[in-house]
Order: C-alpha cells, then structure tokens, then sequence
C-alpha cells in the first residue's frame, strides 16, 4: 500500500539543522492497523505526515501502490491525497466557518461530484459516525468528541483506502477516546481501511495489529 | 463543478463571522468606490448620451481648427463659410446641424440686468438633438434661412424674463435684437457646455454678411452618422474635404485641420489642448489618451486602498493557515486555492460596490439638490454602475492575488501547525 526506504528528513534554518528522522524504512500493508508510539519530539508526527504526502523525504523513497510519489507533481499529489488517504488530526481542525454537513463534504469539493451525491455522501459519513442530527451545527457548537467524530466522517466521506490520525484521541477524556477509537476500529475491519495512527497511550496501541516505535528519529521496533 | 457557489458561501460566512475585518474591509473598499462611482458620474453627465444628446454616441462633433505655419500656430472655432461648404452636405451622415457657440447677450427687463447665453442653431439642430419642449416648438430651416426674428428660450430665461408666465408670442430683445418667443425648453446642464443656452436663434438673425464666408470662426457642427460604424467613412471624407480646402492664410500657416471627435473625443481635446492631435499626427488619439489618463487615475487612485486590503488580507492568512494546511490535505491544488481566495475578495468587494452605489445614489442625489451645478442631473445610471462593477471586479483581483498565491504557497504542514511562513 504505502512503504517508505530509507527515508530521511532534516530541517534547515539559518543556523541549525535538525534530523527529524534517520533512515525509517516501513510498509503499511493493506487492511493493516498501526499505531505509531514514541515520546514527543521523535518524529512521528513527521513520519505520519511523510506517509500522507504532506511532506517530501531528504532522502530515501515514499511508494504508493508501488509507484515512487517523488516523480508526482503538485498538482498529482493533490489528487493522491483527494483520493487515497484521509486525515484525523488531533486538534480537529474543522473548519469554523462551515456547518458539519459542509466540513464532510470539503474532500468531495475536489472531485467532480454534484452537490446532491456530495451530500448524500456527507449524510452516510456523519450517520456512520453517530451525528446525523448535528449536521447544520457549526463546529464551535459541538463537543470535542462531537467534533472529533465530524473530522472522522470528512477523513472517510472520500472512501480513501489509508487513513492517518495524529493523536486522535490526544484531546479527549477517555471515555469520549474510546468512542473514537470504536469507530476507527469499525471503519478498519468494516471497509477493511489501512489505518496508521500516533498516539501516546499504550493502551490504544495495544489494541492495534502493529506497534512501530520511535526514538530520537530512528525506528527502533 | 460548484466552485464558485462554494467559495461564495464561505465568503459570506466568513464576513459575518469575522464582522471587525468585513467592516474594515468594507469601508475602504466602499469609501474608495463610492469617489471613483461619483467620477464616473460626472465623466458620464459630460460624455454620455444623456438628453438633449441622445443620439450622442452616433454623432460626431466639430468645433476646433488649427492652422501651423513654421513659426506659430493658431487654434480657433469653425468657420460657417468652411462649415456650410464641407460638413452640411457631407455624404453618408444622417443629418448636420450648425451652430454658434454661445455669445454673453445682455437684456434690460424692467430696469434689470440679465445676462443670457445666445446660441445661433439652424433648424436642424431640433432634429439631431431630442430637446424637451415645455411650450410652443422649434423654428425651421426655413426660418433660419428668412431669417426670421424668432427665438427658442430655456425654462430659467422664460423664468428671468417672463417671472415664470407662458412665453410663447412675447418678445425679448436681447443682443439689440428683439426676437419673439417661439418655443421654451427645458434647461440644458453646462456640462453640456456645446448645446446648453439661454437663448437660442436662428443662424440667420446674426446682423451682417461677413461671417457666411469665414473658414474660421465662431462655430460649430454636429454631424449625426447612422451608426458610430460610420464614423471612419465620415472621417475619411472630412479630412479629404479639409485637404482641398484653400488654406484661410496661406502666407503664414502650411496647414490647414479641421477635426471631427466623439463627444468624448471633443471633452479629451478640450482637457488636453493637445496642439498635435490634428491631422494625421501619428501616436495615440486625444480619446485614446484621456482613456490612458482615466485609468491610471483610476488605477492610482484604487492602489492605496488595495495595498490596505492586501496587507489586511495577509494578516489573515496566519488566522486562516489551519483551514489552508486542512484543504490541502484533503486535496485541493494550490491553483484551487488561489482560485477560491480571489473569488472570496472580489465577492468582499462586490458587496463593498453595492454599499458604495447606494452611497453614490444618495451624494449624487444630494449635489442635484444642492444646485450646485445648474440643471444637472447626476445620478448611478447603467453606464456607471458597469464601470463601478468593472472597478470592484478589478479591485477585488488586486487586492485579492497577493494574498490568494501568499496562501496557496504555504506549506500543508506549516499550516497545519499553524504558522504562516
């Protein structure tokens, strides 16, 4: 499905360089549930937003389906992520100014959908999720597990074949987590979706059919 | 599919919800178009086809000639002797009208002073210019060949001679001419600074012989073309008649040009007093010019404001990276972006030309009412509205394109994270 080579990433500035991963070589099989652990500042967020194409290596080579995504252009790699990948991000990061139905349908916006499927889509998503009756809510009028649960419908609204959540429980009390985490473990043996996921909470990776961890930007299991 | 109704949803949304930033957007967007809209009435009550000039958009309009010798050059009005010779029976237009331009006549009316404006028409000017008749009716070319005593009045001269009584049939010396009352009609703006009068009269009453043979002079022609698409033809001949007329002193002066413009080509050559657009002097038209001139005011004008907007705008973008670095994510190209932000602007600046039209409606109204210009009638018709939606739709992409690329050139990262650069 996706597998990075010998993938490096460093950032530059004036003065310093930093390596934020150093030679990370993994394959997401499909189907497959991976959490990423390590503590903070060792890269799995990088490595996570490597996996989604939001980032390009140093070094080393990130294959999609078997194709290397360096030979994609912008414009490709738009439509990659549009199609093949979804994102749950830990701070949500729905958008204020749109309703819950709008911030579903926003992934759909890029495709060449009509405005009646784009909401029947949106509409299947939220009752997936639980929140068919908030759909003309905005964001700021809903729980953090509510809003949690609507980025969730906008991540599977396309059907992407990969979704990456970046601590998608790191801002919610344990019981609204785990509702949370019921719905990516649905999603994952329902549509059979790759999920890889960061989080710090052993208890969630336990959970999940592989553990990568990381330290200091190398992977070391 | 659906990408501007969308952009236009979230730009409305986002107006209401950010209501500081929308308000100060809006007032300078609406401030710096209501004063380009209040302009753009003006240029329009001077150069549009307003009445009496209905037709102005199919007539051309001779006023200037211009003799240059070695040594000096001379600038005056039409002759009747060349205008009656060359113009009147030019082919291919619909109807010629000659004229005078306006003499200051004095009258004594009951121990008062009044000054009038006197204008010298023939009868076809009636024709070619849609006056309102508020009594009585226009005199002939009969008339004006007989040379008959007679005279159509404006509403304020039958006001200041008659205190506002029925003038038809009444006399009014004027110029030590009497002349009787045929026709009054509705005040003319001087604006319209070539038609408007007090009095109007036949050409034939100017005492004397001299000027029916004068190549320059003291008048003017209006040239009515079927269609503006005639207008080269019409030109063509014209300079080819003026080529053969004899130069009026030829001791002096090597040439001899004779114009036909526009009505807003005899405003530019007016404003201009451009010596060297006669002729066939190569370079841009006196039009071509003031159009230039117009809109680079316009331009320079619209750039203060739009820096203003952009730089607010751009402040945005750390506010709104998130939403950036989210829409990225899930897919959007960064052209996608650019696209969505502009419309967002150009939407701002629509609503921004609406508020700025019904403020224009309102000053406009209000410079009528004050009378500061007489008989003017200044309002947001069409015309103006089209070019006030042509400067929100360019002042809106100004001020929009900086911010829009800015934004879609952020790193899906970064903005996630927030950050900006």
């Amino acid at each position: 499905m996706i597998a990075l080579e010998g993938v490096s990433k460093v950032y530059r500035t004036d003065r310093i360089e930093t390596l934020a991963l150093d030679g990370i070589s993994l394959t997401l099989g499909a189907g497959e549930f991976v959490s990423i652990m390590g503590p903070s500042g060792c890269g799995k967020s990088t490595l996570l937003n490597l996996i989604g194409l939001l980032d390009e290596p140093s070094t080393g080579r990130v294959l999609l389906d078997g194709a290397p995504v360096a030979t994609y252009n912008d414009r490709q790699i738009a439509r990659l992520r549009n199609a093949k990948i979804g994102f749950i991000f830990q701070s949500f990061h729905l958008i204020s100014d749109l309703t819950v139905l709008d911030n579903v349908e926003l992934p759909l916006l890029y495709r060449s959908i009509g405005a009646a499927e784009r909401k029947r889509r949106a509409l299947a998503a939220l009752d997936r999720v639980g929140l068919s009756s908030r759909v003309h809510h905005f964001p700021g009028q809903l729980s953090g597990g509510q809003q949690q649960r609507v980025a969730i419908a906008r991540a599977i609204v396309g059907e992407p074949k990969v979704l990456l959540a970046d601590e998608p429980t790191g801002n919610l009390d344990s019981q609204m987590g785990d509702e949370v985490m019921g719905i990516l473990h649905g999603i994952n043996r329902d549509a059979g979706t790759t999920i890889a996921m960061v989080t710090h909470d052993p208890r969630l990776a336990d959970a999940t059919d592989r553990v990568v961890r990381m330290f200091d930007g190398r992977q070391v299991q | 599919m659906n990408k501007v109704p969308g952009a236009l949803k979230i730009a409305f949304r986002s107006m209401l919800r950010r209501k500081f930033f929308t308000f100060v957007s809006l007032f300078g967007i609406a401030f710096t178009l209501l004063v380009l809209l209040i302009a753009a009435a003006f240029l329009d009550q001077v150069v549009g086809p307003h009445p009496p000039e209905s037709r102005g958009e199919r007539t051309l309009y001779v006023e200037r000639t211009r003799m240059s010798g070695e040594h000096s050059t001379q600038q005056t009005d039409s002759g009747y002797g060349f205008l009656d010779k060359n113009v009147r029976n030019l082919p291919g237009a619909e109807n010629v009208s000659l004229f005078t331009m306006p003499d200051s006549a004095v009258s004594y009316v009951d121990g008062r002073k009044i000054k009038s404006r006197l204008k010298r028409v023939d009868g076809a000017f009636w024709s070619i210019l849609d006056m309102q008749f508020l009594e009585g009716a226009p005199f002939t070319d009969d008339d004006d060949r007989q040379a008959r005593p007679i005279a159509v009045i404006s509403a304020g001269t039958r006001d200041r001679f008659f205190g506002g009584a029925t003038a038809v049939g009444k006399t009014i010396d004027i110029g030590g001419q009497r002349l009787r009352v045929v026709g009054v009609v509705a005040d003319v703006s001087p604006l319209r600074n070539l038609i408007a009068a007090d009095v109007y009269a036949p050409i034939g009453t100017i005492p004397g012989d001299a000027w029916r043979g004068e190549a320059q002079g003291n008048f003017g022609a209006l040239i009515l073309a079927r269609s503006p698409k005639d207008f080269p033809a019409l030109h063509t001949e014209l300079r080819a008649r003026v080529k053969r007329f004899p130069i009026p002193d030829p001791k002096n002066y090597t040439t001899f040009d004779v114009p036909a413009d526009s009505i807003f080509g005899m405003a530019a050559r007016g404003i201009l007093d451009d010596s060297r657009s006669y002729g066939d002097t190569p370079g841009l038209s006196p039009s071509a010019k003031l159009a230039l001139i117009l809109a680079v005011a316009a331009l320079a004008f619209m750039t203060l404001p739009a820096i203003n907007l952009v730089n607010v705008n751009l402040s945005r973008v750390l506010e709104r990276a998130p939403e950036i670095g989210v829409r990225r994510a899930f897919g959007a190209t960064r052209s996608r972006l650019v696209g969505q932000f502009v419309v967002e602007n150009v939407a701002l600046t629509l609503v921004g030309g609406i508020i700025a039209a019904v403020l224009a409606s309102l000053v406009l109204a209000a410079i009528t009412a004050s009378g500061v210009i007489p008989y003017v009638r200044l309002g947001v018709n069409y015309r103006v509205l089209g070019w006030g939606l042509l400067a929100s739709l360019f002042f809106g992409l100004l001020s929009g394109a900086v911010p829009a690329w800015r934004m879609s050139r952020l790193h899906p990262v970064e903005a996630l994270r927030g950050r900006a650069s």
